[in-house]
């Protein structure tokens, strides 16, 4: 079979490709960004009319994904950990509904927060729910987790999670490709009444539910991404979750571990897997990259059982990404080193692109606030976010996709003159178009900048959904065309820009900024693009 | 035969295409690899590194572990010096000494290449100026890994495959000034190891 070197997001893909999906459905958002942009830029994707989509965000993209399913096809819906949470209400109640085609909802986590507001752990949405969840260890794992999922998810009418992390999504590996399956064909639900979630139903869908808890621990207690390494030595077990196994064996010579190891790939937790292991070692070591949700449901809250080494009791950091170093000093090995890092080394933060649209938009909004005291700059989640560093220092917050807006409102209501929203063109149609109507139709003072730069920048160059919509957008909210300005944020507009900021800083009433300029890297490329066509054209004449 | 070698530089130099190229030969010569890469926030300017192994047997962690890496390839001279904690004690600097400056705190020149100089194992050579000498300032990273040859446990005609293939779709004019700047890299190396 077929061997390819891939990432862990592109072995997923190929996965879902393989696997016969009918659509992937996603909103941007590091590390998941690259499986649906593999499945967009596949051949075998595009022949066999397999949708491949940006949605204008998580929610979005897990309805239509749940839709696609209800059609008897297979569908996947991808996003970032904290995207899970724009969907949740989606998420919660597709377990309920259950699943007619498979659905796969992949979630990628962040520990250490590489590129993220926090580091939540998805599994514990997974658990929330109810539903299958698969964690793969690498990334032939995750290809064949996809499949896997797949089947499990129609053998059941359940929607199955597969959770990765950002080092497995960002990881090359060589992955064996497997046997093709066709799509499915349209078969709409047995149970017409099965999406239908009135009360009267939900409650008989939910005892369902239930009822399949048993079955789903079966398939955990059979699964081969469940798995007993047995050992001698009783002392100390071991129960490694997903990618923590790989840095367990990185630490023994030929990746021989000298404990009785349990590898764990699949969730919910094997009960009786779990219960035998726990009797047959002498205290436990639980490696999960992520929280300690294995390690508290084993501990329970009385906590009178064997000593269970973790996250818990300091054993492995409460927080943070795992790696060799830190399981080599939880197994009590030699810690290894090289030499400290100079002390002339200096940081290296990531900063806003030369030529970038933003700098040109800050240094209007800085100027333009210079009279006020700092403190009124609600910023959100993008590149505009490293306006925080300096030698911007222009922002005051970034809490969640679309907050910038609603905590302007909020800060606004309260009496805060002027309160300053800052937020990015994909950003704005992701969350922030219904906390720009509340802020109209509560009457609050607010000055709205959206930085149109044309894409969804922070990612990499996506579609934006907002594209040419923006202005209509705003006028169809409510806002008043007269204080509804475009601007182009370059250098030499720079007095003129910060006069119109000024004065919709001063106005009474919401007022919307467009500072609007394409995205210095997605301009860059598209030049080299226009610049290659031509050359070709050339040649070819 | 397993190496295990921090690729590191500042986002947008493209440290991926020297990974690219080592992936290329490591596969070609029926080797695992690993290759842990910086996606993201810190692409922008900041400084990015990538965890590449390959080994002759299967490799579990895409992580190094610190104090075990068997080379440092840096395409700037302050980067090749940030991760001297994942650097065992045998371990060599292949460095750039070209620095990218994008930030006002940069350290002093002559300090920092004094810095590179007292490490025990290390190449240090200004692959830009090479790079520009052979008429393709564009190909610096070639000359680093070709620098870096001697050391990966790969042959030089492997790598020279690799560049081949890599550039393939460029057109024959791309894969040769590649494959001169690969080569003077790797004559800088080899001298430099003789004269050491």
């Amino acid at each position: 079979m077929q061997k390819l070197l891939l990432l862990g997001d592109e072995a997923i893909a190929q996965g879902a490709i393989d696997a016969g999906i009918s659509g992937i459905y996603a909103y941007p958002g590091t590390p998941s960004t690259e499986i649906t942009e593999y499945v967009m830029n596949s051949k075998e994707a595009k022949s066999g009319n397999v949708k491949a989509a940006w949605g204008a965000n998580e929610k979005t993209a897990m309805e239509a994904a749940l839709g696609m399913s209800y059609t008897g096809k297979r569908a996947m819906v991808c996003m970032k950990h904290v995207g899970l949470n724009a969907s949740a209400d989606a998420f919660m109640n597709s377990s309920i509904t259950g699943a007619n085609g498979g659905i796969i909802i992949l979630v990628a986590d962040d520990p250490s927060m590489h590129s993220s507001q926090n580091e939540q752990d998805s599994r514990f949405y997974g658990k929330f729910a109810m539903i299958p969840i698969l964690e793969p260890g690498n990334q032939q794992e995750a290809y064949d987790m996809v499949s896997y999922g797949y089947d499990l998810s129609e053998k059941y009418g359940t929607p199955v999670m597969l959770r990765v992390t950002t080092r497995l999504a960002h990881s090359r590996a060589g992955v064996v490709r497997k046997a093709t399956r066709p799509q499915n064909e349209v078969k709409l639900p047995e149970n017409p009444k099965q999406y239908i979630l009135l009360p009267a139903i939900a409650r008989r869908q939910y005892k369902q539910l239930l009822q399949k808890q048993i079955q789903f621990n079966e398939e955990s207690e059979k699964s081969t991404f469940n798995k007993l390494m047995d050992h001698p030595d009783k002392k100390m077990g071991i129960i490694a979750c997903g990618l923590g196994y790989n840095y367990l064996i990185e630490n023994f010579e030929n990746h021989v571990v000298s404990h009785p190891v349990l590898r764990i790939g699949q969730y919910p937790l094997p009960e009786k897997m779990i219960r035998e292991f726990y009797n047959s070692c002498e205290t436990i070591l639980v490696i999960e990259e992520g929280a300690p949700i294995v390690e508290e449901m084993l501990r329970g809250f009385m906590n009178n059982g064997k000593l269970i080494k973790g996250r818990l009791d300091g054993t492995i950091p409460r927080d943070g990404e795992l790696n060799p170093n830190i399981i080599a000093v939880a197994l009590g090995l030699k810690d290894t080193k090289g030499l400290e890092i100079p002390s002339l080394v200096a940081a290296r933060p990531p900063s806003l692109c030369s030529g970038c649209p933003h700098i040109y938009s800050y240094n209007a909004l800085n100027e333009a606030m210079s009279s006020y005291t700092k403190g009124r700059v609600f910023a959100d989640i993008g590149c505009y976010t490293l306006g925080a560093m300096p030698p911007f220092n222009a922002i005051s917050s970034c809490v969640d996709m679309g907050a910038s807006i609603t905590m302007a409102r909020g800060a606004a209501d309260a009496g805060l003159v002027p309160a300053v929203a800052v937020i990015g063109d994909s950003t704005f149609t992701h969350s922030g178009m219904t906390g720009l109507l509340d802020a109209i139709n509560g009457k609050s003072s607010i000055t709205v900048m959206i930085l149109d730069n044309e894409t969804t920048g922070m990612t990499g160059g996506q579609d934006s959904a907002a594209n040419g919509k923006i202005e209509a957008i705003c006028l169809g909210l409510g806002v008043d065309k007269d204080h509804l300005k475009v601007i182009n944020p370059i250098p030499k507009n720079h007095e003129e820009n910060t006069a119109i900021v000024k004065a919709e800083i001063n106005y009474q009433g919401v007022s919307v900024i467009i500072p609007r300029r394409e995205c210095i890297q997605t301009a860059t490329r598209r030049l080299r693009e226009e610049k290659k066509k031509s050359a070709n054209q050339t040649k070819e004449a | 035969m397993k190496k295990d070698i921090i690729l590191a530089g500042v986002g947008g130099q493209g440290i991926l295409s020297i990974a690219a190229t080592i992936g290329t030969a490591a596969l070609s010569a029926g080797l695992y690899l690993k290759q842990a890469e910086v996606h993201g926030m810190s692409q922008r300017g900041g400084d990015v590194q990538s965890n590449l192994r390959i080994s002759d047997h299967e490799i579990a962690s895409d992580l190094i572990p610190m104090g075990k890496a068997d080379m440092i390839i840096s395409v700037e001279p302050m980067e090749s010096l940030r991760y001297l904690p994942m650097l065992s004690p045998d371990g060599w600097i292949i460095t750039n000494t070209k620095p990218f400056i994008n930030i006002n705190n940069y350290p002093d020149q002559d300090a920092l290449m004094k810095e590179i100089e007292a490490q025990p194992h290390q190449i240090a050579l200004n692959a830009e100026d090479i790079a520009k000498d052979l008429g393709s300032p564009k190909s610096a990273n070639m000359v680093i890994l070709g620098a870096a040859c001697p050391f990966l446990g790969l042959s030089y005609e492997a790598l020279q495959e690799a560049v081949r293939s890599i550039f393939a779709r460029k057109g024959e004019e791309i894969i040769t000034t590649n494959l001169n700047a690969l080569k003077a890299g790797y004559e800088v190396a080899t001298k430099k190891l003789q004269d050491q």
